[in-house]
């Protein structure tokens, strides 16, 4: 066992490790952070990325003791506040009103990817977004719709986005979904 | 359309929700990481599983030994078959489409013999999960070899090697459907001996894995003689049906959960012998045990699809009027069957006409035996292969015929004043217009501009090339009239439940029978409770998923969730009005009959002012201080909808495709699609189920293939080698709705689930080979690879094998791929 300090979401642990754990089990199991998930085994899916010392790793590439002096960001930790209150970040608030998400699994890691990329390039076009998630496997969507909250995402934290960023989704979309045929 | 408008709504009736695109309800948790998978669960005392596998294909177990992983450290217990072999049963097959189908029983692990790589050999029992798979290498096993038997075509040979000793062959069922013999169209060989123009192809349908991106997950804990089991699962209540009937332990004492479940697409379809096992193990160690699979073992294990090989003749005249079509198919069952392993290409035997008018048709299947890991149900489940067989066809009756593809598709394609029409195959189609959606999607995808291209490219000799592919399909949805499921032998109906309970404070209970797992039941229930209950959107909450909340349900699959789910939702909620009318009107002291309901609310015909909320009605019937004589205190409603007919969502696929003569790389120029999916509930819903399932069509198309080496090793075992694309890997989507409501059910909703899925695997093949037919080509093989392009541009042939493919059933050599194919009546082109 090897010891290690690390800071995850903005607490701080001092935990015994198997020299062998990664950095995704150590969340899952020692610290209960699930909702940060394992996808595969091959770092190709990247379901489990987090940001150490804020860059996106994969955490199933990262051994915990790797981790050690740390900063951890998982998906539970990007909000501020805390409750009914939080305030999402806007690459989840983005997620949400674009329908970038179906089942959810891939949504974690996809979000903090994401994140992530907007810090490098804060106004990626859409090859840019593709080029830029492609470590990130979604088997619901078709992606187009992470490309449209990720570039939506980006907008508003630039400050460009028309609506303000606090609104509510709209009621009825006129945005993502631009080509559905409206039902009179 | 007005399908969704009551035209008899008062001009001032609140907003609809059925129409809107609403944000989901479920994302909330999701996209903050508060979310309940299965693995997630930590239950006290909880023991962990592993499951030791067989590395061999086709082996007699000669020897094994688990003594010393049962001294490592923190092992609990270990069990072989041997141990487990009085009580594990048989997994259930529910669809024995013969009478005389050979099901050969499929144990959870293997006692004597394994049958496929991958097989559970033995099981260690932990404290944690890395002490279960540490003591995996402990176990001492020896396989005593058997012959591996993999080409579905050989494999049907008399002589061949058989998989399972205690069977005569490896033909598991011959499934036979012939409208003629079925009095629903012609004699097909009279049509095929009249016939001015056959052509016949063989088509591979490669195997495919499901890959749901959550591994498979199950907890099992014990409580006396009760047990729970949570899974991830599309079909907590089949699935507690059929473990209470495989394992003995009787159904009440068995609850099943499906918490958050991440993805199925057919893949959680399924009884795994791992949630058997845990079962089992559960109940001897009478403590919570946890199985969760790594991805090596989901890739290798999980049930596969797909995997036929279609012989496929078409009859027409030379003015391109179809005379007659006839397919046989070779099934890959794999080694063993599982749920409904045989019933997968049966049900596409009713696709395979489309949207023509065959006048005669038929349609054999035998279902095949091999060393490989069982197929079953994934996205379209056998409606992906029919359609793909009858849209390649039709263009390569278009070249046959030097027709334009389209062209001979409008000249047979039933009309949109023809419906309903009964097809050759004996379905009653609902409606639709499939050259209103085929104008649409041609005006989307720019198609005049990019045939002028490919003129120019042509001209130039441009070493990229540029081709057009269409897809003009139609589906089968809303699984299932539980009557006509009977008829083909299917083990239960296809009705669906749902439940409404009235809150005292007004709020509102949905209980369905679907699972969703992704598809965001939450919220599309809740705009339709809400409108037919008048009540706010966010005052509905929908539980499902739990056997102990949601008694009766048969689940998700099959595009059947809204079709079938969604009416028993609008039966239950009538039923809540008709309740709620009756005290409505003794607390309004009126007659029902001149109560009008609106909005929420009832109101007196002519008396203005008067009325009470349903939201009210609910409190009133809860205080039940004042109710009228001679009905119970409650407004409480459940409805069971068996509908009469399917569904049949319908559209046209349109891919433009650049291909790169000179390295075969292969690329989407563009993509356009317009489907008909009846009423459309929630458009940003829609919009979603097409995106994923283009992608997964796509994939099939140019990317995924699940290949065995001539060992019988899966060599795609991994996200490194099985290729699901990932955002770079595809194209952006321009898509468009038709809608013409379905008639088999009030809300008009055809299904979506699968529409995508099942019709862009043939508009991308169709698309490269526009691209390259002029240089000869007239097939790839899927996926389309640069290899494969490269190989069937310079080197003739459908691109042949990929190097990780020792043998498999896709192995066949050109040679005997084109003899096994002629077909002595045909005078159409083989190349």
């Amino acid at each position: 066992m090897t010891q290690i300090n690390v800071r995850v979401d903005g607490a701080s642990y001092q935990d015994d490790v198997e020299p062998r754990t990664l950095l995704v089990h150590y969340l899952r199991e020692q610290l209960g952070k699930v909702g940060t998930v394992v996808g595969c085994d091959t770092s190709n899916c990247g379901a489990c990325t987090v940001h150490l010392d804020g860059h996106a790793v994969k955490s199933c590439t990262v051994l915990a003791v790797q981790a050690d002096g740390c900063q951890v960001t998982t998906i539970e930790g990007v909000a501020t506040g805390e409750g009914p209150t939080a305030t999402l970040h806007p690459v989840q608030r983005a997620f949400h009103e674009m329908h970038g998400l179906q089942c959810g699994f891939c949504t974690p890691g996809m979000i903090m990817a994401s994140i992530d990329l907007l810090e490098e390039n804060p106004d990626p076009s859409d090859e840019e977004v593709r080029e830029g998630i492609e470590g990130n496997l979604c088997r619901c969507t078709g992606y187009q719709n992470i490309v449209r909250a990720v570039r939506q995402a980006a907008a508003e934290m630039s400050g460009t986005a028309a609506d303000d960023p606090k609104a509510e989704p709209a009621a009825v979309d006129t945005a993502a979904a631009e080509h559905v045929a409206v039902q009179a | 359309m007005t399908a969704v408008e009551d035209p008899a709504a008062p001009v001032d009736a609140p907003a609809k929700e059925v129409g809107q695109a609403r944000r989901r309800k479920e994302d909330a948790r999701l996209i903050t990481g508060r979310t309940t998978w299965t693995d997630n669960m930590v239950l006290p005392g909880m023991l962990h599983l592993a499951v030791l596998r067989s590395p061999v294909a086709h082996g007699r177990i000669t020897h094994l030994d688990v003594s010393a992983a049962k001294e490592r450290g923190g092992v609990v217990a270990v069990y072989t078959g041997r141990d487990l072999a009085e009580e594990q049963g048989s997994l259930p097959c529910a669809w024995p489409v013969t009478p005389d189908m050979v099901n050969p029983g499929h144990p959870s692990i293997a006692v004597d013999q394994v049958n496929h790589v991958g097989e559970a050999v033995a099981i260690v029992v932990a404290r944690s999960r890395t002490a279960a798979a540490d003591a995996l290498e402990a176990i001492d096993v020896d396989y005593e070899p058997l012959p591996v038997v993999l080409d579905m075509e050989q494999a049907v040979q008399d002589g061949s090697p058989l998989v399972h000793d205690s069977t005569s062959s490896n033909t598991s069922y011959h499934f036979v459907f012939d409208a003629g013999e079925a009095g629903t169209g012609a004699d097909t060989d009279g049509a095929f001996a009249d016939a001015e123009v056959t052509v016949s192809r063989r088509f591979v349908q490669q195997r495919l894995i499901p890959a749901f991106m959550e591994p498979r997950s199950v907890v099992v804990q014990p409580s006396g003689d009760s047990y729970t089991m949570w899974s991830a699962t599309q079909i907590p209540h089949i699935l507690r049906v059929m473990a209470a009937m495989v394992t003995g332990i009787p159904e009440h004492k068995l609850r099943v959960i499906a918490p958050d479940v991440g993805g199925g697409f057919g893949g959680k379809l399924q009884v795994n012998p791992e949630e058997i096992l845990c079962l089992l193990i559960a109940r001897r160690l009478g403590k919570p045990v946890k199985w969760t699979e790594t991805r090596s073992e989901s890739l290798m294990t999980a049930h596969h699809g797909r995997d036929q090989v279609q012989f496929i003749d078409i009859a027409a005249d030379r003015d391109g009027t179809v005379r007659g079509l006839r397919v046989r198919l070779l099934a890959d069952m794999g080694a063993y069957l599982r749920l409904i392993t045989p019933g997968v290409p049966a049900l596409g035997a009713f696709m395979f006409p489309g949207i023509y008018k065959f006048p005669a048709y038929r349609f054999e299947c035998d279902g095949v035996f091999t060393n490989k890991v069982p197929t079953d149900a994934y996205r379209g489940a056998g409606r992906p292969e029919a359609t793909f067989a009858i849209e390649r066809i039709m263009d390569e009756l278009a070249v046959e015929l030097d027709m334009d593809p389209l062209e001979l598709r409008r000249k047979n394609w039933i009309g949109a004043e023809e419906f309903p029409f009964t097809t050759v195959a004996g379905l009653e189609y609902d409606s639709g217009d499939y050259h209103q959606a085929t104008e649409q999607a041609l005006q989307l995808i720019g198609y005049d501009e990019l045939r002028a291209e490919q003129r120019r490219r042509r001209e130039s000799g441009d070493p990229v090339q540029l081709g057009i592919g269409f897809s003009t399909f139609t589906e089968m949805c809303g699984l299932a009239p539980s009557r006509v499921l009977g008829s083909l032998a299917f083990g239960a109906g296809g009705w669906e439940q749902a439940s409404i309970r009235m809150l005292p404070t007004g709020k509102v209970e949905v209980v369905t029978g679907s699972t969703p797992h992704g598809q965001g039941h939450e919220t599309a229930w809740s705009q339709i409770v809400a409108d037919q209950l008048g009540v706010p959107f966010e005052d509905v909450e929908v539980l499902h998923g739990d056997t102990a909340i949601s008694s009766r349900g048969l689940d998700t699959y099959g595009s059947r969730s809204l079709v079938v789910g969604g009416t028993a939702v609008v039966k239950a909620a009538e039923k809540v009005v008709q309740k709620a009318r009756v005290i409505a009107a003794h607390l309004l002291e009126a007659s029902e009959d001149d109560l009008e309901f609106t909005g929420g609310k009832f109101t007196v015909r002519g008396t203005p002012g008067a009325g009470v909320g349903i939201q009210e009605v609910a409190l009133a019937i809860f205080a039940a201080h004042d109710y009228p004589e001679g009905i119970e205190p409650s407004i409480d409603a459940e409805a069971t909808f068996d509908p009469e007919n399917f569904s049949f969502p319908h559209g046209t696929h349109i891919c433009a495709m650049e291909v790169d003569t000179e390295t075969g790389f292969v690329k989407i120029r563009k993509y356009a699609c317009v489907d008909d999916v009846g009423t459309i509930v929630n458009p940003l819903i829609v919009e979603g189920q097409v995106h994923g399932g283009l992608a997964q069509g796509i994939a099939q198309a140019l990317y995924e293939e699940a290949i065995y080496d001539a060992d019988g090793n899966l060599t795609t075992g991994s996200f490194v080698d099985y290729l699901v694309p990932a955002a770079s890997d595809l194209p952006h989507f321009d898509t468009g709705n038709t809608v013409h409501a379905a008639t088999s059910n009030p809300l008009g909703a055809k299904g979506v689930g699968e529409a995508g899925c099942i019709a862009s695997t043939p508009a991308v093949v169709n698309a490269a080979l526009d691209a390259v037919r002029h240089l000869g080509v007239s097939d790839i093989r899927m996926p389309l690879t640069p290899e494969r392009v490269w190989r069937a541009v310079h080197q003739g042939g459908d691109g042949g094998d990929r190097a990780a493919a020792g043998s498999n059933a896709q192995g066949a050599s050109a040679a005997e791929a084109a003899a096994a194919s002629t077909d002595p009546s045909s005078n159409g082109s083989h190349l």
